[in-house]
């Protein structure tokens, strides 16, 4: 499988290491004490789709440039059908 | 003794006289030759035993689909098993063993499996050892194991080399056929670059040696051969189709040479990465179903024909040949004309083309039509053959039966196109009327099949297929802007395939898998016994499962099955084939990743002075670290217990530079350690440093360690040694995914530290003249303290005064191009100071006599609170795992704690061992808990140990067992608290 990575380009997955559903939000840590503040954490740390098909998910590229990769992966035949950067420097939080 | 070497033809070169050895007989081939070949022409007819039954075996095919005439290959001790007799080439001094027999091939004492064939029908294992027979499997595993199977593989050592490489195309091309071929050159012309492979030692695919197709054989594979944009690799396999155009190959690059060259692998396997790939595999011949189709001198009747024209030989003196269709009649002038003895054909169809007709006519032979074999006489070769009147519409054969004489049978059935490739990624294949047959599924648009691979049988369609295959993928890959309209050549039906899935008859038995021995009463059974599916159906009887997955038997058992239900073919379906196409060995897959080079060594700085002092070397993930230091003929305990005790007497020093190392810093440093930290870190002051511990998301304790806050927005993390890249993938994590606010950035400085822990009372007296600017004194340089400085000699050192082994210690780090020079300094200085340097076993010991946690505490299942570091998580922050460590899982009060052990009877303590009430270790009673680590106490003079105990804090000062039944340890101890010397830390703290 080739992971297009946005800095690299077109890279082996050997490269890689799966990081996880990209959908997962991690719960802001100021909203923890009622109980629906558990279930969030709950949903973030434990829950995942596992959908046949299309996967958003997030790679990163240890072996390379170690940048984190959003990719939309079909997980039935591998289809790699979006991919984007992730990271600080890409999400404009710094000045 | 039947087959033998014509007087003419052949791609063989007969003035390079080859000898070689077959069950350590001496044979005699030529230069050119396959094993298969050359025994062939020596007259052998026997070449193995098959898989279940022992029956004796020829050779059945004279190509990689071959399932009976498997060897193994004695090249100097080492064996390569299960070797394809089709496919290896023979060379001066080669000694090829037959497989599955014993005492010999002739007369094998297991061939008697067959008169038990009921026995060993499908389902067998399961009808006979389940239930309440389980227990006969132990007492017949041993012999039924031995009665079944192929070659055996060596146990030695490989002692050949291999290449794993990578290798790059814009259209590779599989098979080097007429069709592939013309396929290379026309992509070539339009300037894509490609790869085309091809399995045999010779280009040229089924006309390969034909006197008829030399001459534009020749010319193509000259013009390929000769074009700068094909590199063309012989003796090459594509064995399977992966994701994103990858596809694996592997090149037999030294088995067909006697001297192999010393810096050539023996084989090279290619991950290739293309943007195309056009198949041109052709197609493979299918067997016919009949008793005794299986025994030696029954093939393939294509076979009989390669062998003649490639190899000069031929398979019999008096050669029949039993068929369904067309194909066969083509070709028998020609092979006639080159001194085949073909007397007979017989053909299932009462009526044969009028082309076929004039052929059967030209040559004078004698032609039953209508007829079916029904019978092979013969034991290890054949005599005679029983045709019998063939009814085409119930399969069924008359009982009336004429003997005609042979000592070869031909046989086929039809041909079906090499789809295997195709299948591993592609569409499911698709039933064919025309050739009944299965053609390539549905492409992913990414390959394209041509020539008779396409189910294109005639050799004019089969060139048009593939330059319209060519042509079409040079405009989808832009090499070609031409827009003339291209039309793929309509299929001719020149076979006239009748469907023949099996001759029914009486008795004996009829073939689908040769190589597993699967029969077709076996499909008969698997269907009255309700394994009607296709999956079902390999499964319980193992058709398509054995080594050549079934390339022979594939079509003939979805047939069988199909019939057995009354359900059309296509109804039934087919299995997926799955890579590789034909076996790989491990050895190519591997290539030179093995041994040492199986991973990187990572080694310190200090790793040559370790060597040098005799350290016993242990890895520590790729790590190189020193154990033990012996001295003479210590054991392993005496070394590290004098290690331990004397670094507590008087100062000892341990190269810790494989700790990991990151440079956390930014002006956000302080707020993402104290995010990641479960203790508070946000005012850890500048030049001091801390004890961390890290948890993850779910509350469990991740890695633990020491940061050092070197200034306003830099620090310096340890973390463990194994935790190393885990941990900075961790911190990367949270950096770029869920605080992107945070203005931090972490390095990984591993490398670039070399680490001394320095311990023991005279800690202080060894370091204070090394590094003379430094003042030493208790009050001056602090437990925690950071200095910074350079040593009598110039090193630049950062020291920090931290201890794990609960001595004064310090830790020094230094560039690491300064390990060795700073490590020698010490060395030297310590002589009068009675230095120890010690070892990972003497680090252990020291840290449990303090009840310090390591990876075996820290498993990846315990809290803070079960290790006893629930102090270490803060209450009034919020911080990775914080969220979860209140959870109700956690508060459960039988949860274990850790726990200090000490032995009462002066026994060891094995690790691992598990911690009962019970005296007799026969009655232990349930587990409280486990022993994770332990040592040999010098301070105590006791083993000791630190456990993970159910309740353990309320069961200190109680005597309990370890036991560990497996080695018949039950050890008498005492629960006591974790820390087991200097409880008050004074030594430390003095």
């Amino acid at each position: 499988m080739l992971i297009p990575c946005p800095h690299c380009g077109n890279r082996d997955v050997s490269e890689f290491t799966y990081v996880g559903d990209a959908k997962a939000k991690r719960p802001s840590s100021a909203t923890t004490d009622t109980s629906r503040a558990q279930d969030t954490w709950d949903e973030f740390i434990y829950y995942r789709d596992n959908p046949l098909g299309p996967h958003k998910e997030l790679w990163q590229h240890v072996g390379g440039c170690r940048q984190f990769v959003e990719l939309v992966r079909n997980t039935r035949t591998h289809e790699i059908t979006g991919s984007k950067g992730r990271g600080p420097h890409l999400e404009g939080n710094h000045s | 003794m039947s087959g033998f070497r014509l007087k003419q033809g052949g791609l063989i070169d007969r003035s390079k006289r080859v000898s070689f050895r077959f069950d350590g007989k001496a044979k005699n081939g030529f230069s050119g030759d396959t094993l298969a070949s050359a025994l062939l022409a020596n007259g052998e007819t026997l070449f193995g035993r098959s898989f279940k039954y022992h029956r004796p075996r020829g050779v059945m095919t004279a190509g990689s689909e071959e399932p009976n005439a498997l060897v193994t290959i004695d090249r100097n001790n080492v064996l390569e098993p299960n070797t394809r007799a089709t496919m290896a080439e023979i060379y001066d001094g080669m000694d090829a063993r037959s497989q599955n027999r014993w005492p010999n091939l002739k007369f094998d004492i297991l061939s008697a499996n067959q008169l038990a064939g009921p026995l060993f029908q499908a389902g067998f294992y399961y009808k006979t050892f389940m239930g309440p027979t389980q227990k006969a499997w132990k007492l017949y595993e041993h012999f039924i194991r031995r009665a079944a199977g192929l070659g055996k593989a060596s146990i030695k050592h490989d002692t050949d080399t291999y290449e794993k490489t990578n290798i790059f195309s814009d259209v590779l091309v599989v098979g080097g056929g007429v069709a592939g071929l013309t396929v290379a050159l026309h992509a070539a012309t339009k300037s894509a670059r490609v790869l085309l492979v091809d399995e045999n030692a010779m280009l040229g695919g089924y006309h390969r040696g034909d006197p008829r197709e030399e001459d534009t054989i020749a010319a193509l594979s000259q013009k390929v051969a000769d074009h700068p944009n094909i590199i063309v690799l012989q003796r090459t396999t594509c064995f399977g189709m992966y994701d994103n155009n990858t596809y694996g190959l592997v090149e037999r690059v030294s088995a067909h040479l006697p001297d192999k060259d010393e810096f050539a692998p023996f084989e090279r396997c290619y991950i290739l990465r293309t943007k195309h790939a056009i198949f041109a595999a052709g197609a493979l011949e299918r067997p016919l179903v009949f008793p005794g189709n299986d025994k030696p001198g029954v093939m393939l009747m294509d076979s009989i024909r390669a062998y003649a024209l490639r190899y000069g030989v031929s398979t019999g003196k008096n050669i029949a040949l039993f068929t369904s269709h067309d194909g066969a009649y083509a070709q028998l002038s020609a092979l006639q004309d080159m001194g085949l003895p073909i007397k007979t054909v017989v053909d299932t169809r009462t009526e044969i083309s009028d082309l076929a007709s004039a052929q059967v006519a030209a040559t004078g032979l004698q032609l039953i039509t209508g007829h079916a074999v029904t019978a092979v006489r013969g034991h290890n070769s054949i005599n005679q053959i029983a045709v019998s009147p063939f009814d085409p519409f119930t399969g069924s054969a008359g009982r009336e039966s004429q003997m005609i004489d042979c000592d070869c049978l031909g046989i086929s059935g039809g041909w079906t196109p090499s789809i295997h490739l195709t299948s591993q990624m592609g569409g499911p294949p698709k039933w064919d009327e025309m050739l009944n047959t299965m053609l390539p599924g549905d492409s992913n648009g990414d390959w394209t099949a041509c020539g008779s691979m396409s189910g294109h049988m005639n050799r004019d369609d089969v060139i048009a297929s593939a330059e319209v295959a060519a042509e079409s993928v040079m405009r989808k890959l832009s090499f070609s802007k031409s827009r003339k309209a291209l039309r793929k050549p309509e299929r001719q039906n020149t076979l006239n395939t009748a469907p023949v899935w099996k001759v029914k008859t009486e008795r004996g038995k009829a073939f689908v898998d040769f190589q597993h021995d699967v029969t077709e009463a076996d499909i008969e059974l698997a269907y009255r016994e309700g394994f009607l599916s296709v999956e079902h159906l390999k499964r319980y009887t193992t058709l398509g499962m054995a080594t050549d997955q079934g390339k022979l038997s594939n079509i003939n058992g979805l047939a069988l099955m199909a019939q057995a239900r009354g359900l059309p073919i296509p109804e039934v379906g087919t299995t997926r084939f799955r890579p590789p196409y034909t076996p790989v060995s491990f050895g190519a897959l591997v290539g030179d990743a093995r041994g040492t080079h199986w991973r990187p060594v990572r080694r310190t700085p200090m790793h040559a002075w370790h060597e040098a002092a005799g350290a016993e070397m242990m890895d520590a993930g790729p790590w190189k670290r020193p154990r033990v230091y012996r001295n003479g003929s210590e054991t392993l305990e005496q070394a590290y217990v004098r290690e331990a005790r004397q670094t507590r007497r008087t100062v000892g020093i341990v190269d810790v530079s494989t700790l990991g190392k990151i440079a956390v810093q930014g002006p956000d440093a302080s707020e993402f350690l104290n995010r990641i930290y479960s203790n508070a870190f946000a005012k850890l002051p500048v030049g001091k440093a801390r004890y961390g511990l890290m948890l993850r998301e779910d509350g469990i304790v991740y890695d633990d360690g020491t940061t050092w806050r070197l200034g306003e927005t830099d620090y310096l993390m340890t973390t463990t040694t194994a935790h190393a890249s885990g941990v900075m993938e961790h911190l990367e994590t949270y950096l770029a995914l869920h605080w992107p606010e945070l203005k931090v950035h972490v390095t990984s400085v591993t490398d670039q530290w070399a680490a001394i822990a320095v311990a023991g009372p005279k800690a202080r007296e060894l370091l204070s003249p090394i590094v003379p600017d430094t003042d030493f004194e208790n009050e001056a340089f602090p437990f925690m303290a950071i200095r910074h400085g350079k040593t009598k000699q110039g090193i630049p050192i950062m020291l920090c005064r931290l201890s794990f082994s609960g001595e004064l210690a310090y830790e020094i780090f230094t560039p690491s191009r300064y390990g060795l020079a700073l490590w020698e300094n010490l060395q030297e200085a310590g002589k009068p100071l009675e230095l120890v340097t010690y070892g990972m076993e003497a680090l252990g010991t020291l840290r449990i006599e303090k009840g310090h946690v390591v990876g075996a505490e820290l498993n990846g299942r315990t809290t803070a609170e079960m290790v006893g570091l629930g102090g270490m998580v803060s209450s009034k922050k919020s911080f990775v795992g914080s969220e979860m460590i209140e959870r109700e899982a956690f508060q459960d009060l039988h949860r274990h704690q850790m726990v200090g052990v000490i032995s009462r009877n002066g026994e060891s303590i094995r690790n691992g061992s598990h911690l009962v009430r019970g005296a007799n270790p026969k009655e232990p009673g349930i587990s409280l808990g486990h022993v994770t680590s332990c040592a040999y106490s010098p301070a105590l003079e006791k083993y000791i140990a630190l456990a993970l105990l159910e309740k353990g804090n309320q069961l200190m000062g109680q005597n309990l067992y370890a036991t560990f039944p497996l080695k018949g340890h039950h050890v008498p101890v005492e629960i006591v608290e974790t820390c087991f010397f200097d409880k008050n830390g004074e030594r430390m703290y003095g």
